[in-house]
This record gives C-alpha cells, sequence and structure tokens, in this order.
C-alpha cells in the first residue's frame, strides 16, 4: 500500500511541477547553475570513470580470446559494443543515481528540514516547479555527459589495448568500425533521456516529501539511490526489450 | 485585518485545533502564546496557507481564503511576508540576494531599482554592510534580521512570525521585538506572532491570544495579562518565579 500511495505522489509530483511557472528571468538561471551542478561538475568523475573502465572492458576481452581463429580486431568491436550498448547510459547511470540524485536529495531535503520549502510556498511560489523543474531541464543536456563517456571509453579501451599489447592500433581501429549499427547509439541515447528524468525526479521526489532532520536527509539520499538505481535497471530491461529485441 | 472563526485541524485522529475564533488587527502586534504542543504552530500554519482545515473560516481583509480561486490565492500570498523560527533563508544565495528574492519573483522592477529597495530594507534593520555575507557567515540574530527585511521588502499587508526570538540572547531579542513593533507601526501591517516568550509578551503583546489544548483559553493584551485570574494564564504567565515577583510589584504599585 505504501509503494502504492508513493508511486501515486510521485505521478502527483511530476503533474504539479509543470503547473504555476516560475518567471523566466529566475528560471533561466536556475537552469543554468543546475546544468552547472548537475552535469558540467559531473565531468571530471565521468570521464575518469568511463577512460579507465573502457580500458579494463579491453584487457578482460582481450585476455579471453584465446583461439588464433578469432581476429584481433574482436577486442575493439566488444569494447565498442559494450561502451556504447550498456556501460555508458546504464552503468555512468547508476553511478550518477549515486553522484547527482543523493546531491538532488540532500540539497532539497535540507530546504525541506530548514523550511526554506515552506518559505517558497508562503511567498506563493510552486516550490516543485522552482526546485524541480530546472533540474529535469538541466539534465536534458545529460546525452552530452554520455556521449562523452562512450568517446573516452572506446579511446581508453584503445589506450589499454595498444600499450598493453594486446593488439596492434589498426586492429583496434578495425573493430570499433566493423557492423556498426547507427541504431544502437540511438537506443543508447533513448534510454540515457529515459534514465535522465529518473535521475531529476526520484531523488527529488525522496527530498521533496522527506520528514524529519538532518539524519532523514542522510537515509533519504540512501534510499533515493537505490530507487532511482532499481527503476535505471527496471528500465533498461524493459527498453532493451522493446527496441533490440 | 485576519479574522477566524471556529477553525478546526486534525491529523488523523488527533484532534489539533478545536474551534478557535478571534481576530487579528492591523497595525498591531498580535501574539499567539501557549506551551508547546497547545496547536500554536499548526495555527499560525493554517493562517498561511500552508495546511488545509477542516472546519471554520479565514478572512484577510474580508477575503475567505478558501473560496478565493488558485490566482487570487497566490496574490495574496503574495502580500504575506513571513519570518520563519530558523530563519529559513535560501543558503546558495548572499544575504542581498535573498532580500531581493521576492522583488524577483513578484515585480518588474530593474536591477537597480532592486538594489536601492534591498539596500532600503537592509538599513531598516541595521544591517547596512551585510549584502555580500552568506547566511552561514551570519549570526543568529542578524540571520532573524535578514529573514525580517525578506519579509517586508515586498511591502507585505501582514506579516507572521514564528517565534522569531528562539535561540537568540535576551538583549538580541529585545532588538528583533522592537524592531518587529516599529515595522508593524510604521507600515500599518497586521502582525501575528507565534510565541512563548514572556519578555516578547510584555514588550509587543499589544494582543494576545492564548491557546490550550487547541482552543483559544484567553484573550487580551500585555496589559491585561497581568490582571487576569485565570487560572490557565496565570500558571503559563507565572511559572517562572521572576514573572510571579513582578506581578507581584505591579499589583502592590497597583493598589
Amino acid at each position: 500500500m505504501t509503494y502504492l500511495s508513493n508511486i501515486g505522489a510521485y505521478f502527483l509530483m511530476i503533474v504539479e511541477m509543470f503547473r504555476k511557472p516560475t518567471k523566466w528571468r529566475v528560471m533561466r538561471e536556475l537552469i543554468f547553475k543546475d546544468i552547472d551542478d548537475l552535469i558540467i561538475n559531473s565531468l571530471g568523475i565521468v570521464s575518469f570513470i568511463a577512460f579507465f573502465v573502457g580500458g579494463v572492458v579491453t584487457i578482460q576481452t582481450a585476455l579471453n580470446i584465446d583461439s588464433p581463429l578469432i581476429p584481433k580486431s574482436l577486442v575493439g568491436f566488444a569494447t565498442r559494443q559494450s561502451i556504447i550498448l550498456e556501460f555508458a547510459p546504464t552503468f555512468i547511470s547508476i553511478i550518477m543515481a549515486g553522484k547527482v540524485g543523493s546531491f538532488i536529495t540532500s540539497s532539497i531535503g535540507t530546504m525541506r528540514v530548514t523550511e526554506q520549502i515552506d518559505a517558497l510556498e508562503v511567498m506563493g511560489i510552486n516550490s516543485l516547479n522552482y526546485l524541480v523543474f530546472p533540474k529535469t531541464i538541466a539534465l536534458l543536456l545529460y546525452p552530452f555527459l554520455i556521449s562523452i563517456a562512450m568517446f573516452l571509453g572506446i579511446l581508453g579501451g584503445m589506450a589499454a589495448c595498444v600499450y598493453g599489447g594486446f593488439s596492434t592500433l589498426e586492429d583496434y581501429i578495425v573493430g570499433i568500425q566493423t557492423d556498426f549499427t547507427p541504431f544502437h547509439v540511438t537506443y543508447a541515447f533513448i534510454k540515457t533521456f529515459v534514465f535522465a528524468f529518473l535521475l531529476a525526479t526520484i531523488p527529488s521526489y525522496h527530498g521533496y516529501y522527506m520528514k524529519g532532520g538532518a539524519l532523514e536527509v542522510g537515509k533519504a539520499s540512501t534510499t533515493s539511490f537505490v530507487w532511482t538505481s532499481v527503476f535505471i535497471i527496471l528500465l533498461n530491461y524493459l527498453l532493451t526489450q522493446m527496441l533490440l529485441s | 485585518m485576519i479574522e477566524v472563526k471556529d477553525l478546526q485541524k486534525s491529523f488523523g485522529e488527533a484532534h489539533i485545533l478545536k474551534g478557535i475564533t478571534t481576530s487579528f488587527n492591523k497595525g498591531k502586534t498580535n501574539l499567539i502564546i501557549g506551551q508547546s504542543g497547545s496547536g500554536k504552530t499548526v495555527f499560525l500554519k493554517c493562517l498561511l496557507g500552508l495546511f488545509n482545515y477542516e472546519g471554520g473560516s479565514i478572512s484577510y481583509d474580508g477575503k475567505v481564503f478558501s473560496q478565493l480561486s488558485e490566482d487570487d490565492k497566490r496574490n495574496l500570498r503574495a502580500e504575506i511576508g513571513m519570518v520563519f523560527q530558523g530563519s529559513a533563508l535560501f543558503d546558495s544565495m548572499t544575504i542581498a540576494e535573498n532580500v531581493m528574492f521576492p522583488l524577483r519573483m513578484f515585480t518588474k522592477q530593474s536591477k537597480s531599482e532592486m538594489l536601492d529597495r534591498v539596500d532600503f530594507v537592509l538599513n531598516r534593520v541595521n544591517l547596512p554592510d551585510a549584502h555580500n555575507k552568506m547566511p552561514s557567515e551570519a549570526s543568529g540574530g542578524m540571520q532573524k534580521r535578514v529573514a525580517i527585511a525578506r519579509a517586508i521588502v515586498n511591502n507585505p499587508k501582514y506579516l507572521f512570525c514564528d517565534e522569531p526570538n528562539s535561540g537568540l540572547d535576551p538583549k538580541t531579542a529585545i532588538v528583533i521585538d522592537n524592531l518587529i513593533q516599529e515595522i508593524t507601526d510604521e507600515y500599518q501591517i497586521t502582525t501575528v506572532i507565534n510565541s512563548h516568550d514572556m519578555n516578547s509578551v510584555m514588550e509587543i503583546g499589544e494582543k494576545i491570544v492564548f491557546l490550550k489544548d487547541g482552543l483559544k483559553a484567553w484573550e487580551g493584551s500585555n496589559k491585561t495579562i497581568f490582571k487576569t485570574d485565570n487560572e490557565v494564564v496565570t500558571d503559563f504567565v507565572y511559572s517562572s518565579n521572576l514573572f510571579k515577583r513582578v506581578r507581584k510589584m505591579y499589583l502592590e504599585e497597583n493598589e
């Protein structure tokens, strides 16, 4: 019953988020601030993880190819497929659920605890529109972050492959060009947009409706990470089933 | 003027407000007092429209809040200033940005006009040099003054304060009390203060509503509270030995 009521409240929050819009000149600033907080400030960690995980994927693939009958270009092919289809959109989104999600929950939750949300409401401001809407719009740039993760993942794979001596640069480049299906990139970006929406709204829900004090802000951040991850994984499965099978 | 008629509010089985009828006058500092758990905060949040209530009505200068359209409610809220117990300043903004916030949201003033107004109200609350500080860099008393500045920057008709003195030393508390009263007189605002600070009651309680167990137990002013024989009020007011002595002296002087 609690789950159902939470799901209902979540959808009502989304509807409410679009009502009584905040003045554009204020909203514009909020959107830019959230782009900075959520996207730009995540560039470093996403780039770092993407580059090195790309390298690890390559090394593991290369080490598992024992047969001389399998071409060395398969290493590049497998790295590209893993990174574009799964690692960049899904794995990075789980990381972002921890980084960006807990930031959103704790910042909105702290505003709830310190009555800043009440202050907005008393002034007649739609606090959901003021707080959640700009985050949702800012995260429309999330695919930009994922594109960088894709590029750096493949680059990291190339570095690991060439400098680790697993195959030549030419083999790797042939591999990443082999059987390239543009729709796989489209599929990855469709997933990314859905995950971006989840990343903005689920942590906001947990922060906005939290009750209690500082300790509960921490608990709400943990809960929001768990539920954002659960829904990312679930929707990842559903979207893959719908778009690829 | 704010008029409250038979206000009732419950949370599940718990009946918090059991039918309160009172009024708060324009240009006066109206105090709601009572022990913790008496329903003061719930009453204030109902007045602010933060809580829906099951029975009764609240009207602001004749406009019944529950009968207003969403647009009218929003317009009415723009006429309300609120000072929260913990100040509720936006911690990502400087003090000047906090004070400017209602102007940015509700007016079409240019930036220079808004800055002039911010200068004026920050001077009014005796914080002429605090513009660029962050709320975390300000003391409790300063934060309260910034909250008052933010509440009055848009010339509100109604000012609500939830325990404005909590956490402040007695001297700063008196400064805040006096500031609220001066502003109320100066701008003829209907001010409603939620408090259990007896100093505030004595200093600025031009009208006092005493709540107990969700009901209005007594109504009067700082001039009549010493004279009342209402046991509930005297129990609360003279729970401190200091006030027992003050009352004794007052009664002796007036005999």
